[in-house]
């Protein structure tokens, strides 16, 4: 500290100076160190989360760049653009525009395969992300809340992904609308009042693509970006939950500090995202609306593929039966309104609730901030297991022609095995993982970092098997933690510090 | 173990080489040159990225070298700090979320005080403005909701399919009776709708010419289909797909949405898949001059059920 510049105030010298400044008008100091030091616990399940959000980075980026080609309009215009089978067809702004963006923009091929990759992650990552959640018992209290954030983004995050889909209007995308108009018209009481309320009229009207367009590009994003904000505020304050281990206790967190391990982890895994998703775009084709052509009612692709994220709601539509409802002049299309709005409408209530289920039937209102290890829950666990099977089987029921085909059996055959399965795979999962949990609380050292084993000859000449010493580096995770050194060396005296680290020595 | 004696900004006792400040890494040179690799190909890899699009490459390109860029430098930089970086494990205290008794009592007693001291003293007005709320909600609902479009009235129920009508195929041209082959079918609208939106996604019908001539899809309809001719709505009554798919050896009509089969001679009873109801079949006739006509609309409404569906 003695050779500071006499000039600065701060003994951190100028820059302290400016931060002194800042902290004057804004009072950043106290606060900035506490982030600085807050601790980040390491186990790769806590990347799923990080992947969600740097994939809706991504969508946000993309985004912006197609909101200033894409227009969405339903008027026709005659096609002029360089893809020769399309030249002088009829066909909608929003298709043209979309088509353009492909072809004529340059970059903008990449931007749009760009986006629907990061969606699909998106998606993905936020559905295996809440199973991590969900089976390490880290929605236990306090974490409701973030829990309950955290299904209703599940739930944004599909619609919006719809809604998206729906935009270039081209013949697949279509086929989805008519089916969605369907199910909101399949709705006891209000379902064709709501139906023509939000297409302005009968299917297809001339506005849904404009109406879309406002909720896929700013009502349904702002949502989410507010949600995911409060999202990550409620973690910063609860702080983040880990895993047993030494040292670990429910009242401290071990890992390494946002400054700057984490923050320096955490910025190459932005670019990592990224760079899959671009990776994709480029060498995998995803969604070629010039092949599928413009939209006619009249007209259907054999292609039709809802994205991945509908699939076990399109596979109930595909195997539930026939039950039409008629009565009192009135009818109630079950086969439609059951799969699509009641069969996911229950497992999201499920999902919803399940903190306060599981407090209830445990009586467990303690704080957690320790995660439980899956087997350690065997019924939890089960049930998870249980449930995503049965989506899991919804998601296969959707390509029932596919599989018919493809085991030579008869498509009938095929839709009777589905049933069947949709309900026995998970009633088998349920006790099968049971068991299995059991089982392996009984197993020692699973899971763990594998350690050779050493065969040791006696001097009697039996053979015993020992565990191997701990190789230097192997030992990381036995360390004892200890709190956040302030790795700034002020004393100019001392020696070269060792590289990546600076310390103070006192 | 150091985990009760927490300050923000700690004087710790780590040293130089106390192995928290070590990196992760077990040869940090080697490990360094490896990262300073993967960021200058990453380097290289953008400033191709712009190269391609200077001299614009094909569109797989792009994606490739910011791919490869982005991928690289990732590595990097989450490397740095994963190796490099003081390897840890440190720790820090939670501290309770939950505030201080005397502050949730001081909270509570605001809370309820405020409220029922000094708003629940004016019970008409709280009341007043509450009602004012509710009135203002219930009537904001009107243009918020109720213009977004018209009332489905009759529109779910009728097509412009009328008593004479012409069928013509999607480029208006009306059809005759020796136009389909025996077994061919085509997609037909009543003339003068076939590209509106509308006719397009109501009045799509199916046209099927069967072998046999003399056949009759259902009691009662035993018109409905001269000269081999038959005609069907072509929304499948699951969920409104286009019914596009005909299998001629069974005579069947295939939704490719979810697979539902209709038998063609059967009077567009459904045989297979989540479809509850027969197509609806349209009366033709074949006028004087030979031309294929509707003897009236549909008896029924088409597509898929809803509430107001008798
Ligand atoms: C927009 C989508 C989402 C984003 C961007 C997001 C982001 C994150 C991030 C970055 C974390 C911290 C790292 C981690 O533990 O993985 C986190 C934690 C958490 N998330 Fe999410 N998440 C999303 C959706 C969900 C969903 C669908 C759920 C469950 C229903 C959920 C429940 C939680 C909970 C309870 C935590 C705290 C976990 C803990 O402290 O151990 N999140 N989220
Ligand atoms: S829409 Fe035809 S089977 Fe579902």
């Amino acid at each position: 500290m003695s050779s500071t510049t006499k000039k600065s105030e701060s003994p951190y010298g100028p820059i302290g100076d400016k931060l002194n400044e800042l902290d004057d008008r804004l009072g950043v100091a106290r606060g900035g160190r506490t982030l600085m030091d807050k601790i980040f616990p390491d186990h790769w399940s806590f990347m799923l989360g990080e992947i969600a959000l740097y994939s809706f980075m991504v969508l946000l980026a993309t985004g912006i760049f197609l909101t200033l080609y894409y227009v969405p309009s339903q008027s026709l215009v005659v096609y002029h653009g360089p893809y020769l089978p399309l030249r002088g067809v009829r066909v909608s702004q929003a298709y043209a525009s979309s088509v353009d963006l492909s072809f004529s923009v340059r970059a903008g091929l990449l931007m749009r395969q760009m986006h629907h990759w990061a969606c699909d992650i998106f998606v993905g990552a936020i559905v295996v992300h809440m199973a991590r959640v969900f089976f390490t018992g880290a929605f236990r209290k306090p974490r409701e809340t973030n829990w309950l954030i955290g299904s209703i983004l599940l739930i944004l995050a599909i619609v919006n992904g719809f809604l998206g889909y729906s935009l270039p209007d081209d013949l697949v995308s279509g086929t989805g609308l008519r089916i969605a108009f369907s199910i909101v018209e399949s709705i006891p009481l209000v379902g064709s009042t709501l139906a023509t309320l939000l297409f302005g009229g009968n299917f297809p009207g001339t506005m849904i693509i404009s109406r879309f367009y406002t909720l896929h590009v700013l009502l349904i994003p702002a949502i989410i970006v507010g949600l995911v904000t409060a999202h990550l505020v409620l973690l910063v304050t609860q702080k983040h939950t880990q895993f047993k281990g030494k040292g670990r206790t429910e009242n401290n967190v071990v890992g390494a500090p946002m400054m700057p391990i984490f923050a320096a982890k955490a910025t190459g895994f932005i670019f990592l995202v990224t760079g899959v998703t671009a990776l994709l775009a480029g060498l995998a084709q995803i969604n070629p609306i010039w092949q599928f052509g413009p939209y006619e009612a009249a007209k259907i692709s054999y292609a039709v593929q809802p994205d991945w994220y509908m699939g076990w709601l399109d596979g109930a539509l595909r195997i539930f039966p026939a039950w039409e409802w008629t009565g009192f002049g009135h009818t109630i299309p079950l086969e439609v309104f059951i799969p699509a709005l009641i069969i996911p409408g229950i497992v999201f209530t499920i999902a919803q609730v399940w903190p306060a289920i599981e407090a209830k039937y445990t009586g467990d209102t303690a704080m957690h901030n320790l995660l439980d290890r899956p087997r350690d829950r065997p019924k939890r666990t089960a049930f998870g297991v249980a449930m995503l099977s049965f989506l899991f089987m919804l998601f296969v029921a959707s390509s029932t022609d596919v599989l018919a085909n493809y085991f030579h059996i008869s498509l009938n055959t095929m839709l009777w095995l589905m049933r069947v399965l949709v309900i026995i795979v998970p009633l088998i999962a349920y006790p099968v993982t049971l068991v299995l949990c059991k089982e392996l609380q009984q197993v020692d050292g699973a899971g763990k970092r594998k350690r050779p084993n050493v065969v040791i000859r006696t001097t009697e000449g039996a053979y015993e098997t020992v565990p191997a010493d701990l190789r230097p580096g192997d030992g990381h995770h036995e360390l004892d933690a200890e709190p956040i050194p302030t790795f700034i060396d002020l004393d100019p005296g001392a020696e070269e510090p060792i590289e990546g680290s600076r310390v103070v020595t006192r | 173990m150091s985990a009760d004696q927490h300050t923000p900004v700690s004087i710790s006792s780590v040293s130089i080489d106390d192995p928290h400040m070590q990196p992760l890494a077990r040869n940090p040179r080697r490990m360094e040159q490896l990262i300073a690799v993967a960021m200058f190909f990453g380097l290289v890899s953008f400033v191709m990225f712009g190269f391609a699009y200077w001299v614009n490459w094909p569109a797989w390109t792009f994606g490739v070298t910011l791919g490869l860029g982005m991928v690289l430098l990732g590595f990097g930089v989450t490397a740095w700090g994963k190796y490099l970086m003081p390897k840890g494990p440190f720790v820090e205290e939670r501290h309770k979320v939950a505030s201080s008794d005397e502050q949730r009592n001081a909270f509570a007693a605001a809370v309820v005080e405020r409220n029922l001291g000094i708003l629940g003293r004016r019970k008409v007005l709280g009341g007043l403005a509450g009602a004012a709320l509710g009135v203002f909600g219930v009537v904001a609902a009107f243009p918020l909701i109720r213009s977004l479009g018209p009332l489905p009235k009759n529109s779910l129920k009728t097509t412009d399919w009328k008593a004479g009508s012409y069928l013509v195929d999607s480029t208006g041209r009306p059809v005759k009776v020796g136009d389909v082959a025996v077994g061919g079918i085509v997609t037909v609208f009543p003339m003068g709708y076939q590209d509106t939106d509308n006719g397009q996604a109501v009045d799509q019908t199916v046209l099927i010419r069967l072998a046999t001539t003399d056949f009759t899809t259902r009691p009662g309809r035993e018109s409905w289909g001269p000269s081999g001719y038959v005609a069907y709505s072509k929304l499948c009554t699951h969920l409104g797909c286009p019914v596009g798919l005909y299998e001629q050896q069974l005579e069947m009509l295939v939704c490719p949405c979810h697979q539902s089969m209709f038998s063609v001679a059967n009077g567009g009873e459904p045989t297979f898949g989540p479809a509850p109801r027969p197509l609806p079949q349209l009366p033709l006739y074949v006028d004087g001059r030979g031309y294929v006509r509707s003897q009236g609309g549909y008896n029924q409404p088409v597509g898929p059920g809803f509430w107001e569906r008798s």
